[in-house]
């Protein structure tokens, strides 16, 4: 039985292959649960859609793990043809020019049509240069949102805050009623990069470190920013703030389980939260603070797809159909209905309200909204190289003000130095 | 032609030097043609090239160098990677705790490991079933035990942390320093008694019965004939598991780490081998990462020549 199976299928390939001459490109990414089997899911539309070209999607474990493995595949001439990056590895491998081709040239030169202003503002400048030429194609983008349970609402009697001015006033109320009032995963993301963001706070020097890699410095022991951690220890140390150390779902199950009045998840964690959730839950954008100015958009987060260079024409063919074929509004509709992250085009966003997606659920319509508010000039995005490394120096360091052994002040401080040194030793590498 | 007359003699030489007697016929295996063990060990030593000289030739190599992660140029630094490696606090915080992790897994697996054996040496009904339970952890793979460990001490719903909390105790696993620590150790303990218990148990039982019997005529104080009979003639086995418990308390604990503290350490502890990974896979630092990697070697086989010099001389392998 086995060997027929395995004889008809290696008949059924090898018949594939020579009858249309089909090319092979791959794709790396770090995805899993859910989101992964959608990435099989758009993979498989693509291959139908059209018979030149054949993608095999791979999932290598987490983002990190991804970055990790597309960087050791490439040093061995192994790359695959798209590799998936995060965020924070954006300036790693945008740093390396000849590793990557950017996604804009590629689409460009196989006589695809590319326009900048399709894509929806939040997205445009993240993963491109300074001149704003796309070098990643932004793929799953999401952005920090405030998760409101709404039976904590009705308890306290209260409102949802848009400013942390007005969480600092319902705050103690939450707590009286019984519930912890805010808990965040991930701070990182939420507290140090969106908080530069939506309050429109340099977060490096050089232009957010877009202008270049030589002398760029971070800023993070600013007056605000040190404001913004002593507040939240304040708030820890009243009760009104939850912190459960830097793993993403120990801050998120107290909320699911109906213990917590806010948590700020990403938009993207929406669709696990459908299920998990125990009470009925709203959204709103993650707060501001009023004392700062309007409240600007977000950094996206999530990640993007990177062409990676030194491969045959004809696959970069393929790959550059991949990217405009999924940037069709249909498939990102669809990926935006079934994970939650955020379609990134216009076309794409005004497809799924017309289908009505956003009277069903509201809530998803909380990340492109924020994404799409009025920028300012440190929203756009930043560009730090060994980022990774400076993400684990915060996450220490944030650990070490919750746990009570140095001042807010401190850690801020020591981030900051520790970052410069890391910062000085990429600048060295890329020169 | 002029060598031609050569050939044969030299052939006469090559097959006498194969056939000549070993030095000491009396003490060492032989083999009729030198080369042959060179054939056998052969594959052995391909191995070992491929999988430990190169790599360590290649860390070596990289860390005097400060690279791109791409491989796009690499730059001599000297020995700046390994300057700054040393002056980190972090990383000279992180050595403190693997020394102490290292010695606190030792002593305590290795001790527990002794004490379950003796006793289960001296049960008589049931040892069967005794033994099997004591020895099946080891089957786990450290990553599950890392798991089980992480549910054991989760700060929601870990029964560790409520037994903890009954006690008046606030245990913050993934906060607090300490508590991650303690759990750390208790885990990576856990792990490791029934490798102990295993060897310990057989290494009990090779004691001959007459040299049991003949202590316990010497001795009426069972703690004596333990001390003065049973642990001499264990030493051979304790030496050995001394040598490889801490092996694995500095390298193999790796899984049980990774796994809790879910891949993000913030300020929990963690060992040298993890900081390796962290800078160099996650942090695409190839040169520190090196540089940290060389420095764990050296201090390893330090500490392997002097384990053998200053410990192995006293054991007594009868």
């Amino acid at each position: 039985m086995f060997k027929t199976v395995s004889l008809a299928t290696l008949v059924g390939a090898l018949g594939a292959t020579s009858a249309f001459a089909q090319t092979d490109i791959s794709w790396w990414h770090g995805m899993g649960g859910r989101n992964g089997e959608v990435i099989n899911e758009i993979s498989m539309k693509f291959n139908e859609a059209q018979s030149a070209c054949h993608l095999t999607p791979l999932s290598k474990g987490t983002y990190e793990e991804a970055l990790a493995s597309g960087i050791a595949a490439f040093r061995s001439g192994e790359q695959p043809n798209i590799l998936q990056v995060f965020d924070a590895g954006a300036a790693t491998i945008m740093a390396a020019k000849g590793a990557t081709i950017a996604a804009e040239d590629l689409i460009v030169q196989a006589g695809k049509p590319f326009n900048r202003e399709d894509f929806i503002a939040g997205v445009r400048n993240f993963y491109a240069d300074a001149d704003g030429k796309f070098i990643g194609m932004p793929f799953n983008s999401s952005a920090p949102i405030m998760y409101i349970n709404t039976e904590a609402m009705d308890a306290a009697g209260v409102e949802a805050p848009t400013t942390w001015e007005e969480f600092e006033a319902v705050a103690p109320k939450l707590k009286e009623a019984g519930y912890i009032p805010l808990t965040a995963s991930q701070l990182t993301w939420m507290f140090m990069e969106n908080f530069k963001s939506r309050n429109n706070q340099q977060f490096a020097t050089n232009n957010n470190g877009y202008d270049g890699i030589e002398g760029t410095e971070i800023i993070v022991n600013d007056d605000n920013t040190v404001m913004m951690f002593d507040k939240l220890k304040e708030w820890a140390d009243a009760g009104l703030f939850g912190f459960y150390g830097a793993g993403w779902v120990d801050n998120q199950k107290p909320f699911e389980e109906g213990k917590v009045a806010f948590w700020i998840g990403s938009s993207g964690s929406f669709g696990g939260l459908q299920k998990t959730a125990t009470m009925p839950f709203s959204a709103e954008f993650l707060p501001y603070w009023d004392s700062l100015g309007e409240g600007t958009q977000s950094f996206i987060g999530g990640a993007a797809l990177f062409a990676m260079a030194g491969k045959p024409a004809e696959e970069n063919a393929c790959t550059a159909e991949f990217f405009s074929f999924l940037t069709s509004p249909e498939i990102q509709v669809y990926w935006h209905k079934n994970t939650g992250y955020v379609p990134i085009t216009t076309a794409a966003y005004d497809m799924a309200k017309a289908e009505g997606w956003y009277d069903e659920t509201p809530v998803a319509e909380v990340g492109i909204k924020q994404l799409m508010l009025p920028g300012g000039d440190w929203s756009k995005g930043y560009r730090m190289g060994f980022y990774p490394q400076i993400r684990t120096v915060m996450e220490r360091e944030f650990n070490r003000i919750f746990s009570g052994e140095v001042s807010p002040k401190d850690a801020l401080d020591t981030i900051e130095t520790e970052a410069n040194g890391l910062l000085a030793k990429f600048a060295k590498t890329a020169s | 032609m002029t060598a031609s007359p050569l050939v044969p003699a030299r052939l006469a030489a090559v097959r006498r030097w194969m056939a000549r007697p070993a030095a000491h016929p009396a003490k060492l295996a032989q083999f009729d043609r030198p080369l042959a063990p060179w054939l056998f060990v052969a594959p052995q030593l391909l191995i070992v090239a491929i999988f430990f000289y190169w790599p360590s030739v290649q860390a070596v190599t990289s860390s005097f160098y400060l690279e791109d992660p791409f491989g796009f140029g690499a730059a001599f630094v000297g020995l700046d990677n390994y300057r700054d490696a040393l002056a980190s606090n972090e990383y000279r915080h992180i050595a403190g705790f693997t020394a102490l992790f290292a010695a606190t897994v030792t002593a305590l697996s290795l001790g527990l490991g002794l004490l379950l054996a003796v006793k289960a040496d001296a049960v008589m009904r049931g040892s069967g079933a005794y033994k099997t339970a004591l020895i099946s952890v080891y089957a786990i793979a450290p990553p599950v035990v890392g798991l089980i460990g992480m549910m054991m001490f989760d700060m929601h719903i870990g029964p560790f942390t409520q037994a903890a909390a009954l006690f008046g105790w606030d245990m913050r696993v993934g906060i607090d320093y300490q508590d991650t620590a303690l759990a750390l150790i208790t885990v990576a303990v856990w792990k490791q008694i029934p490798y102990n218990f295993i060897f310990f148990l057989s290494g009990l039982q090779a004691v001959p019965s007459s040299v049991r019997e003949a202590a316990l005529i010497d001795a009426r104080s069972g703690w004596r004939r333990f001390r003065d009979v049973t642990l001499p003639l264990l030493a051979p086995t304790g030496f050995f598991l001394l040598v490889i418990n801490i092996t694995y308390a500095l390298f193999d604990t790796f899984g049980i780490i990774d796994v809790m503290v879910k891949d993000k350490p913030a300020n929990n502890p963690i060992t040298l081998v993890y900081k390796v990974y962290l800078d160099g896979f996650k942090g695409n630092d190839i040169g520190g990462s090196s540089a940290q990697s060389v420095i764990l070697m050296v201090v390893v086989a330090a500490l392997t020549v002097a384990q053998f010099r200053l410990i192995e001389r006293r054991v007594h392998y009868g």
